[in-house]
């Protein structure tokens, strides 16, 4: 097992720093000269060439990425020209509502998913099971701002039940807190549900015809014990997997529904920084990002290992 | 095709490929749906549409009349206009992006799980460093460096379309190299490119088309997100995601704004996904049994 850790850490090193060089890339090749932007229309030749001096753009581009590097290994990600907030201030304040988003859009996605995976497996082929697989192929093909317009409409618009944009935090308003998520998490788990059922389905229906699901029942136990965790059991490495594959699209999804929502999130901070050219704040937010990606599958990679003893010893 | 089918045992997969071959009233309905998109996207200037950017400040919001089929939006500019140009935006960007993808990952892959060694790992290995940024986040990011235009948005997209064209491509080939026919083909001393393009690509080709027309569906929508949320194509060019975001600010007055170009979208991305999972479903043997 340690050395299976061992060899998985070595593979994660490189693809870091190559998200870290990528970032710094996307950041500095580009057109658009920081100094021009941070000088706006004030912009004379001296006053960029000294700025670019200040700030050491000047230099050649690698010696700045070890710079830039150095500085982030130290846990300084830089400083909103705009706002002068740093990075780091920045994205923690953010983090916990992209946070619990994405952890109760999960949430909710499984609680739909599951049970209609296992209602469809149980009666495969059935119109119910034909009408589901159905529905959740469709339910792949609308995009999230779209199931978000249609919550809204219903529930805000028409309806009055819960608000349309918003947020309170969760120390002081734990009931409003939750009303103001319901819509965005349902709206991300609307596009979760399907990938969850469809894949639990198929998982499930193979393991229903396994031996030892015949022999559950034939001592006796209530078909409810039998679902729920003889058959789930080995199904909770597909979940691990879909989950794990989920992330990015989740991060992606979040961005687009906290902007929807005006929730103060990590995706709202993206979105706006784009708005205002705040380039620093959105290099660190990138590189959080996708850095946090990273380390989400590395750790789906280990709970693999720990679930799934194949991994550990086979060919990996 | 037929070469893939060789290694599916008759027993267990008959039943469902047979059921699969033939094609439901939905993926002709699909089909349909398609062609109708593309012709009007491509005949968007020739028919006779009022100006999809002109405004009539006195007709905002006005409902479908003679003049107007669908309405006008909060602008007043001709709703159906808007679509068919929109789609022309939506369309251009979902097939180009992909055309990319399937291009440089398509070769890229052959390329890998033919020659196998050193350059596999090298391309398996900068794949998942592209891999490892959220997709939606990294397209955000370069476009907010690059600029708005279509021709970026095309890029970006297609850039991130690469790696998964290159697995599927690299799967099928890895698999292929070792059949009979690539055996003999060496035997016979064809040169490497000669067995990449006359033997492997015919069967490569296949698996990858699916995997285009999925990844078109993927793509509208992507793009549709950007431009939602005012990061996609600039105003006033329309595009579904656009008439979407513009649609939002007057949900409660005129949901149709949102809703008509919304419908348009899940159907042309439905349309996709169906034809391309049967695609996919007719060319990967292993998924059959499923």
């Amino acid at each position: 097992m340690l050395g299976f850790i061992a060899r998985r850490l070595l593979y994660l090193l490189p693809v870091l720093v190559a998200v870290s060089l990528l970032t710094f890339l996307i950041a500095s090749l580009l057109p658009g000269d920081l100094a021009y932007v941070i000088l706006g229309d004030q912009a004379t030749p001296e006053k960029v060439e000294a700025l670019r001096h200040d700030m050491g753009l000047d230099q050649p581009i690698w010696w700045r990425y070890i710079g830039w590097l150095g500085h982030v290994l130290e846990g300084d990600f830089g400083r909103s020209f705009r706002t002068g907030q740093t990075v780091l201030q920045a994205v923690s304040e953010r983090l916990p509502v992209s946070l619990e988003l994405m952890f109760l859009a999960e949430i909710l996605g499984l609680a739909i998913g599951v049970p209609l995976a296992i209602a469809c497996a149980v009666r495969s082929g059935s119109a119910f099971d034909r009408f589901m697989t159905g529905s959740a192929f469709g339910m792949l093909s609308v995009p999230t701002f779209l199931s978000a317009i249609l919550l809204i409409y219903l529930f805000a618009v028409q309806l009055h039940w819960l608000p349309a944009t918003g947020y309170v935090p969760f120390e002081e308003d734990p009931v409003g807190n939750l009303r103001f998520f319901v819509l965005p998490a349902l709206t991300l788990a609307l596009a979760e549900w399907p990938g969850i059922m469809r894949v639990l389905r198929s998982d499930m229906i193979a393991t229903l015809q396994e031996d030892y699901i015949a022999l559950a029942k034939a001592k006796g136990l209530t078909s409810s014990r039998i679902l729920f965790v003889h058959a789930l059991k080995p199904s909770s490495l597909t979940l691990i997997t879909i989950t794990g594959i989920n992330i990015g699209r989740l991060i992606g999804g979040a961005v687009i529904v906290e902007t929807i929502f005006a929730l103060p999130g990590i995706g709202r901070l993206l979105v706006s920084a784009i708005g205002t050219r705040d380039l620093v704040i959105l290099q660190g937010v990138v590189l959080v990002v996708a850095g946090g990606f990273v380390l989400m599958n590395f750790i789906v990679d280990m709970l693999y290992a720990v679930l799934d003893p194949r991994i550990r010893h086979g060919h990996a | 095709m037929a070469t893939l089918e060789l290694t599916i045992d008759e027993d267990v997969v008959a039943g469902p490929v047979a059921r699969k071959r033939r094609l439901g009233p939905l993926f002709w309905a699909a089909i349909v749906w398609m062609i109708f998109v593309f012709a009007a996207a491509a005949l968007a200037s020739v028919l006779p549409l009022p100006s999809p950017t002109d405004m009539d400040m006195l007709e905002r919001r006005a409902p479908a009349s003679m003049l107007h089929w669908l309405g006008t939006d909060g602008l007043g500019r001709d709703e159906l206009a808007r679509l068919i140009f929109g789609a022309r935006i939506s369309l251009t960007v979902g097939v180009c992006a992909p055309v990319i993808g399937i291009t440089i990952g398509g070769a890229l892959g052959m390329l890998a799980g033919y020659f196998r060694g050193r350059f596999e790992q090298i391309v398996v290995g900068s794949m998942d460093v592209l891999l490892a940024f959220p997709p939606l986040i990294l397209a955000l990011a370069v476009t907010a460096y690059l600029g708005q235009s279509i021709l970026n948005l095309t890029c970006i997209l297609g850039v991130l379309g690469i790696p998964t064209f290159m697995r599927v491509a690299r799967a099928a080939t890895l698999t292929l190299t070792r059949r009979e026919f690539v055996i003999a083909a060496q035997a016979l001393g064809a040169t490497h490119a000669r067995i990449l393009l006359r033997e492997l690509l015919p069967n490569v080709l296949l698996p990858l088309l699916a995997f285009f027309l999925l990844g078109v569906a993927v793509f509208i929508v992507v793009e549709g997100a950007l431009s939602f949320l005012g990061l996609g194509v600039p105003p006033p060019i329309s595009s579904w995601g656009s008439m979407i975001g513009e649609g939002r600010e007057s949900l409660d007055v005129a949901p149709r704004l949102a809703f008509l170009p919304a419908i348009a979208m899940f159907l042309t991305v439905l349309s996709f996904n169906l034809v391309g999972d049967t695609l996919r479903a007719l060319t990967d043997p292993r998924q059959g049994a499923l």
